[in-house]
């Protein structure tokens, strides 16, 4: 399959980026990893008449923690991710998150940032920095503002970005001790689009109640949904059963999934409770210390 | 549309030309070139018979344009014969019969071998999770763990094959 004509350039710098994003308006789109991109322009679900490839730009590509919070840079690939040693010893939602994302193959191309700036809601990154309080910094020509991720997405496809804004960096609040994070994907297969999603990251606090949380669900509505209710339900409370059965069920009812080839609505909701259930429990197993921060059976 | 002048090194062959911007990797490699070892299979995004490798790691070339590669360094299967001798991994699959019908080979073969030149031990879980984006519908995928698992023992010389215990681990894994 063949791409409609579009012109290519590739700028040495952001400004230079964001001039041209500003002089095509609505016209032009980065290209970053393409994993996305490229096959929606074979498949000619969008045409473009120029994209700006970001990738020749110094100085994107990194993965570190600082003044209190990670930054990833918008050229940092998923691999990256998973490389990371920091990310590794104090993100494990992150390494879940990107160990699920696509194939491997996929994920040496893929970039974070390109993860959440598509705005697609069966994209994995988005819930998990929703659990994660992140924020996104958005560079345009006046400079720069930090987007939360809670205000990011407002539809399918569609983000707070301007036209000629650029996401240039992740930016997530490094966690304080006694926290942990999961998230929990049910795939029909390798490189699949979630049927559904859940990403929970929480802080536990005196007598292992739960002192704060984030949860975010993937795939079951136009946009990536912060279980806003389940969170607020379980802050001050004790992570028991019957506790997280009933946060469980309120990020059920925060589902709005649609039918399609991976289930019916009513199914996608029911997987939302059991993952849910299941991330909550992961979770606070990593905020004990008591589960590995990488890998599960 | 814009064409470029690319210039891109082909297993080690500089090779320059004027390309459309929409110009995918897999067709410069394919019609431009003429090496037609890597196959367009779904075209998608989804099979990896396209993989080659860009700067020494897998990439699927049908989810990559021509001009993104300029001044890049691609490895295609024709890349792995070295004066009349296999490649490890190409003398694994022929020795574990690591293929049926052939067209996921040359993309299940690169990404073989970005794998062990990274690392000649790999633990049959690793092998699998590093060819999970390599569709196979004829083997079943277990001729082709046995090849890559063949080519590793080649490339580390004589050091012994994974003990079966590290096997025992992983299918504990994988339940």
């Amino acid at each position: 399959m063949i791409p409609s004509s579009f012109d290519y350039v590739a700028p040495s710098s952001l400004d230079e980026a964001i001039a041209v994003l500003g002089e095509h308006a609505g016209d032009a789109k980065v290209l970053s990893g393409g994993q996305s991109l490229i096959p929606m322009l074979k498949l000619r679900l969008a045409a473009p008449t120029v994209l700006v490839d970001i990738n020749r730009i110094p100085g994107l590509d990194y993965i570190e923690e600082r003044d209190g919070a990670l930054h990833i840079g918008a050229l940092t690939r998923e691999h990256a991710l998973e490389a990371s040693t920091v990310v590794r010893a104090k993100y494990p939602i992150l390494l879940d998150t990107a160990r699920v994302i696509a194939d491997p193959i996929v994920r040496n191309s893929a970039t974070v940032c390109g993860n959440v700036a598509h705005g697609d809601p069966g994209n994995d990154h988005p819930a998990t920095m929703i659990a994660l309080g992140a924020s996104f910094v958005a560079r345009g020509p006046n400079g720069t503002r930090s987007i939360p991720a809670r205000e990011f997405f407002q539809g399918l496809f569609t983000t707070a970005l301007s036209e000629d804004e650029i996401v240039t960096e992740i930016v997530i609040p490094a966690p304080p001790p006694r926290s942990g994070g999961a998230y929990f994907k049910l795939e029909r297969k390798v490189g699949d689009y979630a049927t559904a999603a859940v990403a929970v990251q929480l802080t536990l606090g005196a007598g292992n109640d739960c002192a704060r949380v984030g949860i975010g669900l993937t795939n079951v509505g136009s946009t990536p949904i912060a279980a806003t209710q389940a969170e607020s339900f379980l802050v001050n409370k004790p992570l028991d059963d019957r506790t997280i059965a009933q946060a469980a069920q309120l990020a059920a009812d925060a589902a709005d999934p649609f039918e399609d080839r991976r289930g019916t609505a009513d199914y996608k909701r029911d997987v939302i409770r059991v993952l849910t259930a299941r991330a909550i429990r992961l979770a606070a197993q990593r905020a004990q210390g008591t589960a590995p921060t990488a890998g599960r059976a | 549309m814009s064409t470029h002048k690319i210039t891109v090194t082909v297993n080690g062959q500089q090779h320059s030309a004027e390309v459309e911007s929409r110009l995918l990797l897999v067709h410069f490699i394919r019609e431009n070139l003429r090496l037609t070892g890597t196959h367009i299979g779904c075209d998608t995004t989804h099979c990896g018979a396209c993989t080659v490798l860009l700067d020494e790691r897998p990439v699927k070339s049908c989810t990559l344009f021509a001009v993104q590669a300029n001044g890049r360094a691609v490895r295609t299967v024709e890349g792995l014969e070295q004066n009349g001798q296999l490649h490890p991994v190409q003398a694994g699959f022929k020795e574990e019969h690591g293929l049926q019908c052939g067209y996921c080979t040359p993309g299940m073969m690169m990404t073989a071998t970005a794998l062990l030149e990274g690392n000649t031990n790999p633990s049959e879980l690793e092998i699998r999770e590093a060819i999970s984006g390599n569709l196979c519908r004829c083997t079943g995928y277990v001729n082709i763990v046995k090849a890559i698992q063949h080519a590793a023992k080649e490339m580390r010389g004589a050091a012994a094959v994974p003990s079966q215990a590290a096997n025992e681990a992983d299918a504990t894994v994988h339940a």
